[in-house]
C-alpha cells in the first residue's frame, strides 16, 4: 500500500485543523474558556458565506470578506454582552452557556436552512490539483489553505511575541486581576481576542465548507478535531497546535487508506494515545486550569 | 464557626451536631410519600401519562447523577452519553443474550458502566478545565463508534430489547414504570448517602471552594474519581432504563449529545449543586417537553435560551430562589449546630 | 491632589475600612501604618479602584474618581504598587515595563530613565519575571509603575520580605521620584522607617484611623498602632 500520499493529504487535512485549532486555543490562553460552541461559529460561518454567494453572485473567498468581519464583530459583542459574564475561577458557567449557545445555532440551522449537506464551490479550483514528484497529487486549494494556516499562525505568534497587545494577552492570562493596574481594560483584552478568534473561525469555517461539506450538526466534529489538535500539541502552543493538528490529519488519513470508514475513529484513537503516554502534548509544557 | 472548634464543643458535650432539620424530615418524608403514591399511579390515570412518566424517571437519575459530577465535584461532562449507550446494550446483552433476570441485568449493567469509568478517569482526568468536558465528550464519540462496529450487537442499525416481550403492553409499561421508580428511589438515596459521607463532605467543599479544594491534592482526586463512577453507573442504569421502556436500543440514539444537553438544562433551571434542584429542574423540563416538544428545533432552542438565562441571571436556579441561598433543605445533608439546654 | 473623605470599603458584607479621611498635595509623602489586618492593603486598593468604594468620595485632581474603574484611575496617574508585587510571571522585566505604556501617559518617566535609577532591574531585562529574586522583583515592580508615570504612587509594604540592603535602596529612589512632583501614599508595617521618610503618618486600626498627623511622638504612635490606652 502507498502511504506517502495518505501522508501528505494528512499533512495538508492539519493545515486546516489548526486554523481551527488557533481560534480555540487563542479564547482558552486568554481566559480559560473552552467554547463549546466553536465548530458551531464555523457552521454558521460558512452558511453565512452561501448566503452572500447567493445573493451577490461573488465568490466564497470575495464572501469572506464580509463573513470574517462579521463573524469578528459577533464574537466581540457575544464577548461583552454574554461571555464576560460567565467568567471566574471555575469553568462551569462558560461551558454551559457555550453548550447552549451551541445547540441554539445547531438547532437556527436547521430551522431556517435544512438538515442536507451543502458545499461552498470555487469553481474548479477546490478540485484541481499539481503532480509532484513521486506522482503524488496534491489539491491546490489543501495546498493553499495549508499555507494560509502556516501563514496566519506566523501573524498570530508574531502578534504575542511583539506588539503590545500580545504582551498584554500574556498579562492577562498571567495574572488577570493585575492588568487594570497597568491602565488596561481586561474585557477589552478578552473582546478582542474572541474577535479575532471568531475571524480565523469565519476562515477555518469557509476552507472546511469548500473541502469537505457540511450540514447544521457539524459543528460538533470539528470543535472535537480543533479540540484535538491542541491537545496533542500540547497548550499554550501554536506550533505544537499545528504539529497536533498535521498528527491528527495524518492519523485520520493513514487511518482511512485501511479502513475507509474508519478515519474519524483512527483520528480519536490517536488522540486517546497521546492523552494516555504524553499528556502535556508535543510540547510537553504544563498549563494551570 | 470554624469545623474543629465546633468539633471540640461537640466532645465536651456542651453542643451537638443535628443532620435533620425540620424542612429535611418533612422534606424527606414527603419524597417517600410522593414515591409511594408514584407506585400505585398505573392503577389510577391512562397509560400513556405512565409511559411518559418513564421518561421522567430517566431523567431524574441522569439529572442527579450529572449534578453530583459537575455541581459538586466541578467536573462538567458532556459525554455521559457514553454510560448510556453502554448501559443500554449491556442491558441488551445481559437480559437477551445471557438470559438474565431484569433487576440483575439493570444492576449489572451499572456495574458495567462503574467499571468502565474507572480507566476513563485517568485519561479525561489528563484535561484541565473546560478541556475535560470536550475529553469525555470524545470519549462517547469513540464509544458509539466501535460500539457500531459489531454487527452482533445490531451494528449501526441498533438491536430490539426483547426480554419483557412476553408481557401485555400493559403489564409491560406497567412493569417498566415501577422499575424506573424504584431505580430512581435508589439513585436518589444513594446520592443522598454520598453527600452525607465523608467524600460528600470533601465534596461540598470542592464545589463551595474550587480553588481551596483542587490545590489539597490525592484526597481530592480520589473522591473526584469516585463520583465520576457513580455518575458512570447512574447513567448507565438510566441507559438501561432506555432499553427496557423504549425496547430498542439504536447507537444514534443512546450515544447523543443531546442527553447531555437535557442533563445540563435540568440542572441549571433546578439548581446547581443542590439535591433539590434537579428534581424540580426535570418537572420543568418535562413539562415544556409535553407542551413544546412538537415545535422540534425551536424547543430546543427555547431549552438553550432558558438555560443561557439561568446560567447568567439565575445561578441558583429555581430551588436558589426557593431555599434562600441553601438556608432550606428538603433533604438530610447539612449540618446543623446547636447549643445543648 | 488627593481628597479622601469618610471613604468606607468593603468585602461582600464585611465592613473593612471605615470613614478615613486623608489627604495629599503634589509631591507630598504620606506614610500609612497600622498592625497585620488593620486595612491597610485595602485602604490602598480602594484608592486605585480594584475595591469598590461603598461610601465617601476620592477626589483626585478635582473630579470625583471613586466611581471610575481602576484602569480608568490608572490612566489619570493613580498607579498603585500591588503588596506581593504582582509581577507578570511569564513576561520578561523589560516587558512588565512596557505593560504600563498602556496608561499611555506622557512625562519624565520613560524606560531608560527608569533603567537609570534602578540599574539592578537594567540587569535583569530580559530575565522573565518569575525567575528573579524577591529584592529584584519589587524593584520590578517599582519601576513598572513608575513607567506610567504617576501623579500618585500608591506602595504597598515594598519592603516585606527584603533583606535591609535592597529596602535601602528601595527607599533611596523615593526621593527622587517625589522631585517629579508626584505624590506618594505609602504603607509600611516599620513605624520607624516610616517616620524616615515621611514627617506625616496616618496610622490604621481595625479599618478606621487611630492616629494621624505630622511629627508626632513614637510613644503616641505605638499606641495607636496597637490599639493600647493613651498615657494622659
Ligand atoms: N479579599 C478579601 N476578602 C475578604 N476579606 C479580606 C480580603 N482581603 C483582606 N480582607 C480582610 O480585610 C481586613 C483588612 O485587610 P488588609 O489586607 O487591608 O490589611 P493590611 O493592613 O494590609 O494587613 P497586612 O499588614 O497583613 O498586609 C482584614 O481583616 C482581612 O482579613
Ligand atoms: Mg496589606
Amino acid at each position: 500500500m502507498n502511504l506517502l500520499d495518505p501522508l501528505i493529504q494528512g499533512i495538508l487535512l492539519g493545515g486546516l485543523y489548526a486554523l481551527f485549532a488557533a481560534g480555540l486555543s487563542l479564547m482558552f490562553g486568554v481566559m480559560r474558556i473552552v467554547n463549546l460552541a466553536y465548530g458551531d461559529f464555523a457552521v454558521l460561518a460558512a452558511y453565512g458565506t452561501l448566503i452572500v454567494v447567493n445573493a451577490a453572485l461573488i465568490s466564497p473567498l470575495a464572501a469572506l470578506l464580509i463573513v470574517a468581519p462579521a463573524m469578528a464583530v459577533l464574537g466581540y459583542i457575544l464577548q461583552r454582552t454574554i461571555l464576560q459574564r460567565t467568567l471566574g475561577l471555575s469553568p462551569l458557567p462558560s461551558l454551559l452557556v457555550t453548550f447552549g449557545l451551541s445547540i441554539i445555532i445547531q438547532n437556527l440551522l436547521l430551522m431556517f436552512g435544512s438538515a442536507d449537506q451543502k458545499r461552498l464551490s470555487l469553481g474548479g479550483v477546490d478540485t484541481a490539483s499539481i503532480t509532484l514528484p513521486f506522482d503524488i497529487r496534491v489539491g491546490v486549494f489543501p495546498l493553499f489553505i495549508f499555507l494560509l494556516a502556516i501563514v496566519i499562525l506566523s501573524i498570530l505568534s508574531w502578534v504575542t511575541a511583539k506588539t503590545q497587545y500580545g504582551r498584554l494577552v500574556r498579562a492577562v492570562s498571567d495574572d488577570p486581576a493585575t492588568v487594570d493596574l497597568q491602565g488596561v481594560n481586561p474585557k477589552q483584552i478578552y473582546a478582542l481576542a474572541t474577535a479575532i478568534a471568531f475571524g480565523l473561525v469565519a476562515i477555518a469555517g469557509l476552507a472546511a465548507g469548500v473541502q469537505t461539506s457540511f450540514n447544521p450538526t457539524s459543528g460538533s466534529m470539528l470543535l472535537i478535531f480543533a479540540f484535538e489538535a491542541v491537545i496533542i500539541g500540547g497548550l499554550g502552543s501554536l506550533w505544537g497546535t499545528l504539529g497536533g493538528a498535521m498528527i491528527l490529519g495524518v492519523a485520520q488519513t493513514v487511518g482511512a487508506a485501511f479502513a475507509p470508514a474508519q478515519q474519524i475513529l483512527a483520528g480519536h484513537l490517536v488522540f486517546l494515545l497521546f492523552l494516555a503516554f504524553l499528556p502535556n502534548g508535543l510540547t510537553r509544557r504544563k498549563v494551570r486550569a | 464557626m470554624s469545623a474543629s472548634v465546633a468539633q471540640v464543643l461537640v466532645e465536651q458535650r456542651t453542643h451537638f451536631v443535628r443532620r435533620w432539620t425540620r424542612t429535611s424530615i418533612i422534606g424527606s418524608s414527603s419524597f417517600l410519600v410522593v414515591a409511594a403514591l408514584l407506585a400505585v399511579l398505573p392503577f389510577m390515570v391512562n397509560l400513556s401519562l405512565v409511559y411518559s412518566m418513564i421518561d421522567l424517571f430517566i431523567l431524574v437519575i441522569l439529572a442527579m447523577t450529572w449534578n453530583m459530577l459537575a455541581g459538586y465535584g466541578g467536573m462538567v461532562s458532556v459525554g455521559q452519553q457514553a454510560y448510556i449507550g453502554i448501559g443500554a446494550y449491556s442491558m441488551v446483552v445481559l437480559a437477551d443474550s445471557l438470559g438474565l433476570n431484569i433487576f440483575a441485568a439493570i444492576a449489572l449493567s451499572a456495574v458495567v458502566c462503574g467499571v468502565i469509568a474507572i480507566p476513563i478517569s485517568f485519561l479525561v482526568f489528563r484535561l484541565v478545565g473546560g478541556y475535560f468536558a470536550v475529553g469525555t465528550w470524545v470519549v462517547a464519540e469513540v464509544v458509539r463508534l466501535l460500539v457500531v462496529q459489531f454487527p452482533q450487537i445490531g451494528g449501526g442499525a441498533g438491536i430490539s430489547f426483547s426480554a419483557m416481550s412476553d408481557l401485555s403492553r400493559d403489564w409491560r409499561i406497567a412493569t417498566s414504570y415501577w422499575i424506573g421508580l424504584g431505580a430512581t428511589v435508589i439513585v436518589v438515596a444513594a446520592c443522598v448517602l454520598l453527600i452525607r459521607s465523608r467524600a460528600g463532605l470533601a465534596l461540598t467543599a470542592v464545589r463551595d471552594d474550587m480553588t481551596a479544594a483542587s490545590t489539597s491534592g490525592v484526597m481530592v482526586t480520589a473522591v473526584k474519581r469516585l463520583v465520576f463512577v457513580f455518575a458512570g453507573a447512574g447513567a448507565g442504569i438510566a441507559g438501561a432504563l432506555i432499553a427496557v421502556s423504549t425496547m430498542r436500543v439504536q447507537p444514534d440514539s443512546v450515544f447523543s449529545v443531546q442527553w447531555s444537553a437535557f442533563m445540563i438544562f435540568i440542572v441549571v433551571v433546578g439548581g446547581v449543586g443542590t439535591l433539590e434542584g434537579p428534581i424540580i429542574g426535570v418537572l420543568v423540563f418535562w413539562f415544556l417537553k409535553q407542551l413544546l416538544a412538537d415545535y422540534g428545533p425551536l424547543y430546543l432552542i427555547l431549552l438553550g435560551v432558558i438555560g443561557i438565562v439561568f446560567v447568567l441571571f439565575v445561578r441558583g436556579g429555581i430551588w436558589g430562589l426557593i431555599s434562600r441561598k441553601g438556608r432550606i433543605e428538603l433533604f438530610p445533608v447539612g449540618y446543623n449546630f446547636s447549643k445543648k439546654l | 491632589m488627593l481628597d479622601v473623605t469618610k471613604l468606607s470599603a468593603a468585602y461582600g458584607q464585611v465592613t473593612a475600612i471605615r470613614d478615613i479621611d486623608l489627604a495629599i498635595s503634589e509631591g507630598g509623602i504620606l506614610a500609612i501604618i497600622g498592625a497585620n489586618g488593620a486595612g491597610k492593603s485595602t485602604l490602598l486598593k480602594t484608592i486605585a479602584g480594584q475595591l469598590p468604594t461603598k461610601s465617601g468620595s476620592i477626589v483626585f485632581d478635582g473630579d470625583d474618581v471613586s466611581g471610575l474603574p481602576a484602569y480608568e484611575r490608572a490612566r489619570r496617574g493613580i498607579i498603585m504598587v500591588p503588596e506581593g508585587r504582582r509581577l507578570f510571571a511569564s513576561l520578561t522585566v523589560h516587558e512588565n515595563l512596557q505593560t504600563a505604556l498602556s496608561a499611555k501617559r506622557k512625562g519624565a518617566w520613560t524606560l531608560d530613565a527608569v533603567y537609570d535609577l534602578f540599574p539592578l532591574v537594567a540587569e535583569r531585562k530580559d530575565r522573565r519575571a518569575g525567575n528573579l529574586s524577591g529584592g529584584e522583583q519589587q524593584a520590578t515592580a517599582i519601576a513598572r509603575a513608575l513607567v506610567a508615570n504617576p501623579r500618585l504612587l500608591l506602595l504597598d509594604e515594598v519592603s516585606l520580605g527584603l533583606a535591609p540592603s535592597i529596602i535601602g535602596e528601595l527607599y533611596a529612589s523615593l526621593p527622587i521620584i517625589l522631585e517629579q512632583g508626584t505624590a506618594i501614599l505609602l504603607v509600611e508595617q516599620d513605624v520607624s522607617r516610616a517616620l524616615n521618610v515621611s514627617d506625616e503618618v496616618h496610622c490604621l486600626l481595625q479599618g478606621a484611623t487611630s492616629l494621624a498627623g505630622k511629627n508626632i511622638a513614637l510613644s503616641e504612635i505605638s499606641a495607636a498602632y496597637f490599639g493600647t490606652e493613651r498615657d494622659s
